[in-house]
């Protein structure tokens, strides 16, 4: 089998790449339902409904979408310069304990007002400062950052298991290891009463809307593109290689620190050790799965919170472990892969 | 002072060290045969959580332990054939492809687990590798405890390394090899198939990693636990650039770490209460990246690394 270049690629080819790959994963994780010995239909059926049926359950999915859509910016925003920053999950961790320790130390009873962005500012710094060792390290020591990305996450998560069992362990949680609550001041407002969705929803979708105009309507935008797709040529275009990396990473690290402060901040208002399930390797899928896109990072993180939440449900009344959300969502970035590349080549005759 | 002395001069240390380099070894002896022909295999951490998966569920199933090492490296094989699809028939992304690869890996390994064991208080055990007795070696004194009572897999892993810088090195097939890592173009205008040479060293490098993992679960513990490769899989990937992409140091370096590793459990329990044990267990993941720092710009990287090639396209 031979493939050859597509002359030009279709825009209705990649708009449909993303629906055909998670119809194909749907489909893949459908014969796994069937090795459970249950009713494949019955199972998707459980799991729409688990996700979407009540409002409740909608409120649901939208709170888990809200750090995949900040840690899929962070993913798109990286990847979109060649920058393979697959830090996020420290990042978020990073985030998180610094916007703790902020309110528990230094700025509980701060108003509101002043409290929200400054704990927000606190965490983005935290995310950033963790992406920029690797950074530095690929720049001055050409080190490979995905490894070294990769390996941080370690690192960082230990860090905080050693903070919330240290210094800023709470001492009202009965010996358990968690942080200091956030200050009452310091959590998000509530979007809809009686649920859990937070105004880090709105946080979130104004931040894929910036991006999207950043990239898409600034000179930083365009040399990041430039970067990513041939960094040579972009330094021969004159384009400050170094200099943009940086930036590229300060807004990634920072968008990934930001969605460990709004989880904190918004639902659980202290950090654990299993705060994240793996939010910052998710958001890897999800900015794939938008094709590296601001906007459909928002519709690729609600596929993605939907099947979560709704796995959940479909397996409290189903033999089936609820891992099969994360097989689907695994399954989707591979069948994405090949999309993808069926949208630039096609199978020569 | 002088009970560190006491630790260094302890069989049991040693005998830690060879134990904790055996994985190690198997899964940078494999994403180092990827490497060399020019396919990076970010799969390899998922790739070693399903083999330490399947690996004992066949043996929990009733196979023996031998089996379950085949068992394991056949589930490597498979998805290193998988990676090999994407990165080399398609030519997509590598990083992406072995990230998305090391998600369903290690999902699908879960997923299974819980699907097919029973879920009990207790992790259920299997009967692991024991201890090989060395005729004459094993009642030395010192070097007996300490170096030869590893299990049958252990000496596997070492004989492995030298067999692959062998092949590498002193073999056409090792020479095919390295051409299509550097210039597959060079490589295919001599009579070499790049598409097959990487097919080839990506589905074995994939089948060792999966090894690497399954002796995780057959021989240095007897139960799976989700998450318990623990990122050793990164760990591979930073001892391959550590090791130049020669088997040997790959070898050495392996050992390195885990002497560093097993040193610093000790010294964990010596300093109990004193320094937080979280900082004990950032050691290897610190280390791999100093590591990583230090020899990355000497490194000569396969000059084909993450490229993907296509007949006739440049």
């Amino acid at each position: 089998m031979r493939f050859e270049r597509r002359a030009h690629r279709s825009t209705v080819l990649v708009v449909i790449a993303p629906v055909i790959a998670v119809a194909a994963a749907l489909a893949l994780a459908g014969v796994l339902i069937a090795l459970a010995g249950s009713p494949v239909l019955t199972a998707y059926e459980r799991i729409l409904t688990g996700a979407f049926g009540s409002r409740l359950a909608a409120t649901e999915t939208l709170t888990r979408a809200v750090p995949l859509i900040l840690t899929g910016l962070a993913a798109a925003v990286a990847f979109r310069a060649r920058l393979w920053n697959i830090g996020a999950e420290g990042q978020l961790y990073l985030g998180a304990i610094a916007a703790a320790a902020l309110s528990a130390e230094l700025a509980g009873g701060l108003p509101s007002i002043l409290q929200i962005p400054i704990l927000l500012v606190a965490a983005a710094l935290a995310g950033m400062a963790l992406l920029l060792i690797p950074l530095w390290l690929r720049l001055r020591f050409s080190v490979d950052e995905v490894v070294t990305t990769l390996l941080l996450n370690f690192v960082a998560i230990l860090f905080v298991s050693m903070l919330i069992d240290g210094v800023l362990k709470d001492p009202m949680a009965f010996g358990w290891p968690q942080s200091k609550p956030i200050d009452e001041d310091g959590m998000l407002p509530k979007l809809i009463p009686r649920s859990r969705l937070h105004a880090g929803l709105l946080l979130a979708l104004a931040l894929a809307v910036v991006v999207h105009f950043v990239q898409s309507r600034t000179v930083f935008g365009t040399r990041s593109r430039a970067a990513g797709l041939n960094a040579t040529a972009a330094v021969f275009a004159g384009v400050p290689l170094g200099r943009t990396l940086v930036q590229v990473a300060m807004i990634s690290g920072g968008l990934a620190g930001l969605a460990g402060a709004v989880e904190v901040m918004g639902v659980t208002s202290y950090v654990t050790t299993e705060l994240s399930p793996g939010y910052g390797y998710s958001g890897i899928v999800v900015a794939m799965l938008a094709n590296l896109h601001p906007i459909g990072v928002v519709l690729a993180a609600i596929f993605t919170a939907a099947m979560f939440v709704g796995a959940d449900a479909m397996s409290r009344s189903m033999a089936i472990p609820t891992y099969i959300a994360d097989v689907t969502v695994a399954l989707s970035l591979l069948a994405m892969l090949v999309a993808i590349f069926f949208t630039q080549y096609r199978i020569a005759r | 002072m002088m009970d560190l002395l006491d630790v260094l001069f302890s069989a049991g240390l040693w005998a830690a060290v060879l134990r904790i380099a055996t994985p190690l070894i198997l899964g940078t002896l494999g994403e180092l045969l990827c490497e060399r022909a020019g396919i990076l295999n970010l799969g390899i951490e998922g790739i070693m959580t399903f083999g330490a998966m399947i690996g004992w569920l066949a043996v929990y199933n009733g196979a023996d332990l031998w089996t379950g090492m085949l068992v394991a490296a056949l589930s490597g094989a498979a998805f290193g054939l998988l990676h090999s699809l994407l990165t080399v028939s398609f030519g997509l992304s590598q990083h992406v492809s072995g990230l998305g690869i090391t998600l369903f890996a290690s999902s699908l390994a879960y997923y299974l687990f819980r699907l097919l064991v029973p879920v009990v208080g207790i992790p259920p055990k299997i009967l692991s590798f024991q201890p090989l007795n060395v005729p004459g070696l094993s009642d030395l004194p010192f070097i007996g405890p300490a170096l030869f009572t590893q299990t049958a897999p252990t000496y596997v892993a070492m004989l492995l390394a030298v067999l692959m810088g062998w092949v590498i090195f002193r073999t056409p097939l090792g020479l095919a090899i390295r051409m299509t890592g550097e210039t597959p173009h060079a490589a295919e205008a001599q009579g070499i198939n790049p598409t097959a040479v990487r097919y080839g060293a990506v589905t074995v490098g994939s089948a060792l990693m999966a090894t690497g993992g399954a002796f995780l679960t057959l021989s240095a513990f007897d139960s799976f636990i989700p998450t318990m490769v623990q990122g050793r899989g990164w760990i591979c990937i930073a001892l391959v650039v550590f090791a130049t992409w020669r088997p040997g140091r790959a070898l050495i370096g392996a050992l390195l770490f885990a002497f560093f590793d097993a040193f610093q459990i000790r010294l964990q329990t010596m300093l109990t209460g004193a320094i937080p044990y979280q900082l004990f267990l950032m050691m290897p993941y610190v280390l791999s990246i100093a590591a990583l720092a230090a020899t990355a710009r000497r490194a000569r990287v396969p000059q084909a690394l993450m490229q993907p090639y296509r007949r006739g396209e440049r």
